[in-house]
């Protein structure tokens, strides 16, 4: 073994130990968990069942992975729309600006989750900031009902996950070799035509970077659901919670985080494979990257 | 009851995780106290420490489910005296990693309204003492809610006026509990069907309702977010403590009875200490302590009796009788139907 290769591995070895003893073991046990039955009392009752990975496909249990994949899904859009024109913004300013810039995008991440989330409750509930708003204006009808509505949910979850989307397609943005959009336009491609033929692929890896994040973060999400959807649109983590904190059924609990993890994991390697298709491009340009 | 996220007033809080630091530096065989925080006296533990030798630490759970899940994993062990709700206490009792309670080492069990001693789930005080007790029902405003609410469909089915401007407790139990009375069943009712009906009652009650909540309910009577809500009967005081428009009421058809109790394990290495410390709570003056502090009834008769006029003034439903507490159903545990419940209030919250 060459002396590179000891230092790499002795560098890795923490990082690993780490994401053994506290990710892969306790995802490992949670695994195991799914396959046994409860007990009568809540406890757990080591006997073999595939009970729990049945119940999943209930339709009441799927049809709750639906819902918080179309919740999830909404989120996702509207962020990185959203996040790609900032990003978009950030890079095209001055280079002096950016990180100023960038740094204002991820202001709101250093203050607690569920402060930021407490801030909308504030914001939208019906005595909230915004009927004051409005009857400060000379509004005096009936206060909208902001809150507890998907609509409200899906703003948290945009609100919440945002930065990452910036940041994920700010990096190729800031990266991509301007003179591709100048050749572009020489060789006569419109301003349209040039961000679909030649920007949006170039950041296509970005964007699906920031997406997979906004959606795997949303899809497992149980605080913004419970805060902003008063409980009245359940997500499948908030089952996940109940199973754990309230029901007492650990293994079903263990069960649903299962099939959760599967699905994160599955699009996380397809964004794996994507970055991958992306980096390819990348070293077929000479002169950068 | 604290149930989920129990939040007892804020200072109590404080000063019991301040006393429970100061005391947790003996480290010397102590006892070891399980409550949900600010359920008690922040100086309950050190007073009883010093009036009866016994080295004594308190430590905080969060929600009943917590509390068993430790219990159940340790069989018991490392814990002395713990607090927790009756339906918990049956399962603890059950497991057998309960201490039957001695009567001759608890004498002001003698305190005890006579009610409190004949508990369905526990008659004669075999395995558990009751600390507090209430009931659950309506907590509205009565300067913008017409009339009384008298019935369960006043939350349920409410009319145009208080469309929108309801919440329902989200807690399995309670959730289905108001579903449960309104039709007349039993607040354990294990019968599917029953359970079926009572589903489709509250997915429809969802349409006029703002939203569920187990813990802010009051506050939301008091800045004006909603003006009926669901509400355990001591928990609506911390909202009529700030607005005396607020009041509380049990609906027609009835309501439940929870208890939340003391245990002593059968796995502790102290058990004169834990008969000392329930038989020191117990004495009026301490017992006393929960009921003009967190505002809940204690099932102490002379704790009651030394309770001031004007906190029952101001406070309503403090002066329910034991006799009309017991007279509602006692939340029992439902064993193996609690499967059925929490896919019950998961459709229920996921349906749209």
């Amino acid at each position: 073994m060459s002396s590179a290769n000891t230092r790499s591995t002795l560098l890795m070895a923490p990082a690993f130990a780490w994401l053994t003893a506290l990710m892969v073991i306790p995802c490992g046990l949670i695994l195991a968990l799914g396959f046994f039955r409860r007990g009568l009392y809540g406890g757990i009752e080591y006997s073999f069942t595939l009970e729990n990975v049945a119940l999943i496909f209930d339709p009441l249990y799927a049809g709750i992975f639906l819902t918080s994949a179309k919740i999830a899904g909404l989120a996702t859009i509207i962020a990185v729309i959203v996040g790609y024109a900032a990003a978009y913004a950030i890079a095209a300013a001055p280079r002096h600006r950016q990180p100023v810039l960038l740094f204002f995008a991820v202001l709101p991440f250093w203050s607690n989750y569920l402060i930021r989330t407490y801030a909308w409750i504030v914001l939208l509930n019906r005595e909230g900031l915004i009927t004051q708003a409005l009857r400060w204006f000379g509004y005096d009808g009936e206060p909208p009902s902001l809150l507890y509505t998907q609509g409200a949910v899906v703003v948290g979850l945009v609100y919440n996950y945002l930065p990452f989307v910036i940041l994920a397609c700010y990096a190729p943005l800031a990266r991509m070799n301007p003179e591709l959009a100048e050749a572009s336009r020489d060789l006569g491609a419109s301003a349209a035509t040039t961000f679909r033929r030649v920007i949006l692929p170039v950041t296509l890896p970005g964007i699906a970077a920031g997406a997979v994040f906004v959606f795997v973060l949303s899809i497992g999400n149980f605080l913004t659901p419970a805060l902003l959807g008063g409980g009245r649109f359940q997500m499948i983590g908030n089952v996940i919670y109940a199973q754990f904190l309230t029901a007492n059924d650990w293994p079903f609990g263990a069960a649903l985080s299962m099939a959760l993890i599967a699905i994160m994991m599955a699009l996380l390697t397809l964004q794996a494979m994507a970055a991958e298709r992306g980096a390819g491009l990348d070293r077929k340009e000479p002169g950068h990257g | 009851m604290t149930y989920s996220f129990s939040a007892p007033p804020i200072r109590a809080t404080l000063a019991a995780l301040a006393a429970s630091v100061v005391l947790g530096a003996p480290a010397y065989a102590q006892m070891v106290i399980s409550n949900w925080d600010g359920y008690m006296a922040p100086d309950a533990v050190a007073n009883f420490a010093a009036e009866s030798g016994e080295a004594a630490e308190m430590v905080v759970h969060a929600t009943n489910e917590e509390i068993m899940g430790k219990l159940i994993a340790s069989g018991g062990k490392g814990y002395d005296v713990v607090f927790v709700s009756s339906p918990f206490a049956e399962v603890l009792n059950n497991l057998g990693l309960l201490e039957p309670i001695d009567p001759a080492r608890v004498p002001n069990l003698a305190n005890l309204y006579p009610e409190a001693a004949a508990l369905p789930h526990d008659p004669g005080n075999a395995f558990s003492v009751p600390y507090a007790w209430g009931t659950t029902g309506l907590c509205y405003r009565s300067d913008r809610v017409e009339g009384e609410p008298s019935s369960w469909s006043d939350l349920l089915k409410p009319s145009e006026a208080l469309a929108g401007k309801v919440t329902m407790l989200g807690t399995d139990r309670w959730l289905l509990a108001a579903g449960f009375l309104a039709r007349g069943y039993s607040v354990n009712e294990t019968d599917q069907a029953k359970l079926d009906e009572v589903e489709a009652d509250l997915i429809a009650a969802k349409k006029t309702m703002l939203a569920y909540d187990d813990t802010t309910f009051y506050s939301k009577l008091v800045s004006g977010e909603a003006d009926l809500v669901h509400a355990w009967d001591g928990w609506c005081n911390y909202g009529i403590a700030e607005n005396g428009d607020i009041k509380f009421v049990v609906p027609s058809e009835g309501s439940d009875l929870w208890v939340d109790t003391m245990v002593v394990m059968k796995a502790s290495e102290n058990k004169d200490g834990a008969f000392k410390f329930i038989n020191y709570i117990l004495d009026a003056k301490n017992h006393a302590w929960a009921a003009e502090n967190i505002l809940y009834k204690v099932p102490n008769q002379a704790a009651m009796d030394s309770l001031s006029p004007d906190l029952i003034g101001a406070f309503p439903n403090m002066g329910m009788t034991p006799a009309e507490l017991t007279g509602f159903e006692q939340l029992r545990d439902v064993g193996e139907a609690s499967r059925a419940y929490a896919k019950a209030v998961s459709a229920i919250k996921a349906a749209q």
